[in-house]
């Protein structure tokens, strides 16, 4: 555009920013704001396109794609190898539930069985990762309410504990790299049981501390109650799945329907919210946390000796035969899916991930509208997204 | 009565804060430059390659198969094989890198370099201070600034580093042997034809006559 073109507005120029019509209030002018975490430094950058009529929300748009880097393409250039490590960086905070889902559905493409010991180490570091994804999500939605640093700081003392048994598990903190096809990567070292249970022991006097500074706070209450409510019809037409699902009431969690893995064997309650608003979706959260203590307790006491990985798998020129496969879990965000399409050759012919953030993002609008613009950002954060997984 | 929830939590934020001085679990920060949290012993960094005896290019264990260039997710390993071979530690001559470089700023720290490889030449490192000034060429290692010594290695991982050698050593000793019995067969084979060779043959031939 030239100068000359700025310096004379259009003729049917309109400073009223257009809206669809049919919430026009004669009232007053609607306002378009651009809300969400768009920083260039934050690691996700999620933007949302706010009609505001006063205060209140009348339109929510959200626009995603920035942190797009083609990992579904990259996944079928790649070897099914090569992809274990790019799944870390979906979900960032919960890369073992990640590497559990894709060698999930590699297993089943290739038919490969899993040892018992690898079961049990995949149950546990996947409950581990429950909690420490839902312990941050506390510290960050109550910071999303204004209560800045002192939840978040407890938080991340608490989540220390666990990335450091991760650590000295996989040798890395967050980019675990952790699950091979068949297995796991290496057996456990010595000692690291112990330090787990101890961890498991101590963390419900944190459940116990957290609950007790915050869970009954009038302030947290009042801004969560009632606010972006989530009706269980709404949430099983959008096929919302997880922690927010339950938190709307609906009975549904995979870890019970399609008991991969052993979660068969393992006894838990799923914890169910009545009103489906953000402070049930934080309670559930809580709750779920007690459940993944019981079901490590039970699965430390019961690990067996023996191999970690299945003997028939291979590493290198790994070659599925022909076929397709979708392998589902319960990660801490909802139903983590990978579906592979496989031409038998090194690489897969399709690769898709199911992703829960994005999916549970598209009633965003549903339960922000009517809302304040503080209220649009805790509905937010309590939907519980990494961008890393919504974008891919 | 209003305000109770909000004054429980007080309570909770001044417990964590006098226990802070007290209890060691509640003040888990270090600070940082003075002191320093020791690896744990699966910690990895970036990948290293691995040479044996005194002379880090001599020794390199890598015979430029490029197995862990094909099989690098981001592909930030380079190689190029040499044009002569060289003798590696059971003796037999194997191609060596001409070139090998790892882009550190593309790693991505995943391992599998490391768990591709058949002849134990490349490891991760724990080194985790590489901040440097020079962004290109600071972070693409070649192999000079790669190559690091077994003992080194065996540092870090006492218990697969043995193992490891044991292996090895098997590995040197049966072709040792093999190289010694061949050697042996071959001397005895020479005796035998020179036994042959000293006997008169019986029906000589009488060609031409």
């Amino acid at each position: 555009m030239s100068t000359e073109a700025l310096a004379e507005p259009p003729k049917n120029y309109e400073v009223r920013p257009k809206s669809s019509g049919q919430f026009e209030d004669d009232m007053g002018e609607l306002l378009e704001v651009s809300m969400g975490p768009h920083h260039p430094s934050t690691h996700g950058v999620f933007r949302m396109d706010v009609v505001l009529d006063g205060e209140r929300v009348v339109k929510l748009k959200p626009v995603f794609g920035y942190l797009h880097r083609n990992h579904e393409k990259i996944g079928e250039g790649a070897s099914y190898l090569a992809s274990m490590p790019y799944t870390d960086r979906l979900d960032y905070f919960c890369s073992m539930t990640n590497n559990w889902a894709y060698a999930l559905s590699v297993e089943k493409l290739a038919g490969l069985q899993v040892p018992e010991r690898a079961e049990y180490i995949r149950v546990i570091t996947a409950e581990l990762t429950r909690l420490v994804n839902h312990t941050c999500l506390m510290g960050f939605l109550v910071q999303d309410m204004g209560a800045l640093g002192t939840p978040l700081m407890y938080a991340f003392r608490e989540r220390e504990k666990i990335l450091d048994l991760f650590e000295s598990l996989s040798g890395a903190r967050m980019m675990c790299n952790y699950m091979r096809f068949g297995g796991c990567r290496c057996d456990l070292p010595t000692g690291w049981l112990e330090q787990a249970q101890k961890v498991v022991d101590e963390y419900p006097r944190f459940l116990d501390e957290y609950e007790r500074l915050l869970m009954g706070n009038e302030i947290l209450m009042a801004r969560s109650q009632n606010v972006g409510v989530l009706p269980k019809e709404l949430a099983v037409s959008a096929g919302i799945t997880g922690p927010m699902l339950r938190a709307s009431g609906v009975n549904y969690d995979i870890r019970k329907v399609d008991k991969y893995g052993i979660y068969d064997r393992f006894t838990f309650r799923v914890p169910l919210g009545d009103h489906g608003d953000v402070y049930d979706r934080l309670m559930v959260r809580l709750l779920e946390m007690r459940e993944s203590l019981g079901i490590l307790q039970q699965a430390l006491k019961s690990i067996p000796d023996g191999p970690v990985v299945d003997p028939r798998a291979k590493l290198r020129g790994f070659k599925p035969k022909a076929g397709e496969a979708y392998g589902r879990i319960e990660a801490p965000k909802g139903e983590l899916g990978f579906y592979l399409i496989s031409d038998g050759s090194p690489n897969p012919y399709r690769y898709r991930v199911r992703p829960p953030s994005f999916v549970n993002l598209t009633v965003l609008e549903d339960m922000c509208l009517g809302h304040t613009v503080a209220d649009v950002v805790i509905i937010l954060g309590s939907v519980d997204i990494v961008l890393g997984e919504v974008d891919r | 009565m209003l305000g109770e929830g909000i004054l429980k939590g007080m309570v909770e934020t001044a417990r964590n804060f006098a226990g802070s001085y007290v209890s060691k679990d509640r003040l888990t920060t270090v600070e940082y430059p003075e002191e320093r949290i020791a690896p744990k012993e699966n910690a990895r960094q970036f990948p290293f390659l691995v040479f044996d005896g005194n002379d880090p290019m001599a020794g390199l264990r890598c015979v430029a198969c490029q197995i862990c260039e094909k099989e690098c997710p981001p592909k930030c390993i380079y190689i190029e094989k040499s044009k002569d071979k060289k003798p590696d530690f059971v003796g037999k001559m194997q191609f060596y890198p001409a070139t090998f470089d790892i882009d550190v700023s593309v790693c991505m720290s995943c391992q599998i370099c490391v768990e591709v490889c058949p002849f134990d030449a490349i490891k991760m490192d724990q080194e985790y201070e590489l901040s440097n000034d020079d962004r290109f060429g600071g972070l693409l290692l070649n192999k000079t600034r790669l190559a690091k010594s077994n003992e080194y290695y065996g540092k870090m991982h006492p218990q697969e580093a043995g193992a490891i050698d044991e292996s090895r050593l098997k590995t040197k000793e049966a072709a040792e042997a093999k190289v010694k019995a061949d050697a042996e067969a071959k001397v005895k084979a020479a005796a035998e034809a020179k036994a042959k060779e000293a006997q008169p043959p019986t029906a000589p031939p009488n060609k031409g006559a």
